[in-house]
């Protein structure tokens, strides 16, 4: 399964300044070894807040508001996609985020299920798949 | 907490395992003293707390174990005096993440050794580098429990019976035994790809655990491009995953799926490591053609928009690697898309000729098809009836019949 963890921003450390070259490596040393886990799907660091924009609707009416954002203290700072084997282990490696200050927030990404518990004819498939082996796989 | 350490240990054991062999010299003591320090953590942790490395902690408290054990046993005093030496001159072997990094490439080409059978390197992969428990492997495969336990018990004494020794291949058998690892990998992942929705949850997962391990083999082997390229494979394969069957169970073929459904992340991912395979600059080995080829069909908008000229250039170059039927008859198929149905038949036809695939449905089927664009339905009717005759699953032969009865229409 996959998980999101989400960096939120922190006004108090991360507003107006970039990060330490020990903060860069410490984050490096970090996303290196979550890649050598063979768990990194994706991850990212988002520009400053400021640079943001927000699209917001209603109705077929739409308004930009450019950031910064006084009124949230709900921002993203970046975030990485990891593939894990439950929550347990997204927690983990959200525990080894070195972090020293803020929040990190853990959530599953959804994932269109392709498997039908309720289907009669789905336990005639593996037997069809292994007939069909090698044709209609990459063609 | 026991959920924790658990996680704790997915992510730690096969890097604990891997140091414990180097240490011990035996897949199977090191392995039941990685268990031993489990246990360890799952008293301790819960009142003492995660510690801030708990892999050094695991191997830690495996490695005392491990002294301990040998100081009972006079007759291997030796041993231990030279272990307690090894250890004391541990701080000169370079940078630690290397060793473990080292550590953990032997342990992939023990586990994959050729001593051992196909079915038992599966096994000790899922066990070692997986982190897999003997009954989630058995839940996977289908198997009684006591059945994987018994040939991960006999791997490990075929390891050690054998002296295999924990290294990396030389240059003169790297690329064989490489080429065995991969297979391993790969044949982790296709059991995935075949589970049904009545399995058990574990199957399916299969799939993520082999990409798991795949990546896990590239970080290791970076100059290696068929391992990018089997990475590559897999990733686009699975991308495909959720549009593969339909609401009833029944399964779609790549021509018919809605493409919208496909992982696009995923797919990302698939043709940056195929990239990453092609810049290494060797010639391009059966999974890199075979990601290709999945890379072709993944990036098209859709089906009739798809480069079926590449797509016929591929399926030669990979007929010419490793020769197949089945690649051939893939390839007609492909000729049928790229040049029309005219040039599709004389490909089907020639095929047809050497008898390879005689009592192949499939074989029949695909000429039905082809003869069914051409307008020619008696005999597209003909083949579909035939291709019915030869399949043993009940379901496809209803809809092999339902097409020769529609003059081979869909």
């Amino acid at each position: 399964m996959k998980y999101m963890i989400m960096l939120k921003a922190d006004p108090a450390n991360q507003a107006d300044r970039m990060p330490t070259d020990e903060e860069l490596n410490a984050m490096g040393a970090y996303n290196e070894e979550v890649i050598a886990a063979g768990a990194m799907l994706a991850g990212e660091g988002l520009h400053p807040v400021e640079t943001g924009s927000w699209v917001s609707f209603d109705g077929d009416e739409r308004v930009v508001t450019d950031g910064p954002f006084t009124e949230s203290k709900e921002l993203i700072a970046g975030f990485w996609i990891l593939q894990v084997k439950d929550r347990d282990e997204a927690l983990e490696w959200a525990r080894r985020i070195p972090l020293t200050s803020g929040t990190v927030e853990v959530r599953r990404v959804f994932e269109v299920e392709d498997f039908n518990p309720d289907n009669e004819y789905v336990k005639q498939e593996k037997q069809w798949r292994e007939e069909h082996d090698g044709v209609g796989r990459t063609a | 907490m026991t959920t924790a350490v658990e996680a704790v240990w997915r992510i730690e054991s096969s890097r604990v395992i891997a140091t414990l062999v180097r240490f011990t010299g035996d897949v199977g003591l090191a392995e039941d003293l990685a268990q031993d320090a489990l246990v360890a953590a799952l008293e301790q942790w819960p009142e003492q707390g995660i510690p801030r490395n708990p892999g050094a902690w695991l191997t830690a408290v495996a490695k005392r174990r491990a002294i301990d054990g040998w100081r009972r046993q006079s007759a291997l005093r030796e041993r231990y005096e030279s272990i307690a030496h090894t250890l004391d001159a541990e701080g000169d072997e370079g940078d630690p993440d290397d060793v473990i990094r080292d550590d953990l490439l032997r342990l992939v080409f023990i586990s994959c050794h050729p001593v051992l059978a196909p079915d038992a390197r599966i096994a000790l992969t899922l066990r070692l580098l997986g982190g897999l428990s003997t009954d989630e492997i058995a839940r996977a495969f289908l198997v009684p429990s006591p059945t994987i336990g018994a040939r991960i018990t006999r791997a490990k004494k075929t390891l050690a019976a054998a002296r295999v020794p924990f290294e990396v291949p030389d240059r003169s058998e790297i690329a064989t035994r490489l080429a065995a690892v991969l297979e391993v990998v790969y044949l982790i992942f296709n059991e995935g790809y075949s589970a049904t929705s009545g399995d058990d949850w574990m199957r399916p997962a299969l799939t993520q655990e082999a990409l798991r391990l795949g990546r896990i083999l590239a970080n290791l082997t970076p100059r290696e491009p068929e391992v990018h390229a089997l990475v590559a494979l897999m990733e686009l394969q699975a991308s495909r995953m959720a549009a593969r069957t339909a609401a009833d169970g029944s399964a779609i073929l790549l021509n018919d799926q809605d493409r919208t459904r496909w992982d696009r992340l995923q797919i990302g991912r698939g043709v940056a490591a195929l990239a990453r395979a092609d810049s290494l600059g060797k010639a391009r080995g059966p999974y890199a053609l075979q990601a290709a080829l999945a890379a072709r069909h993944a990036t098209a908008p859709t089906a009739a928009a798809t480069d079926w000229d590449e797509i016929v250039a591929l399926y030669d170059a990979l007929a010419q690697l490793t020769p197949s039927p089945i690649i051939d008859l893939n390839r007609a198929v492909a000729i049928s898309m790229a040049k029309g149905p005219d040039a599709g038949l004389v490909a089907v036809d020639r095929l047809a000729g050497i008898g390879a695939l005689a009592g192949y449905h499939l074989l029949p089927a695909v000429r039905g098809d082809i003869l069914a664009r051409l307008g020619r339905s008696a005999e597209a009717r003909q083949e579909f009836e035939r291709a019915a005759e030869l399949t043993r699953n009940e379901r496809e032969r209803a809809v092999l019949l339902g097409r020769a009865k529609n003059g081979g229409r869909a």
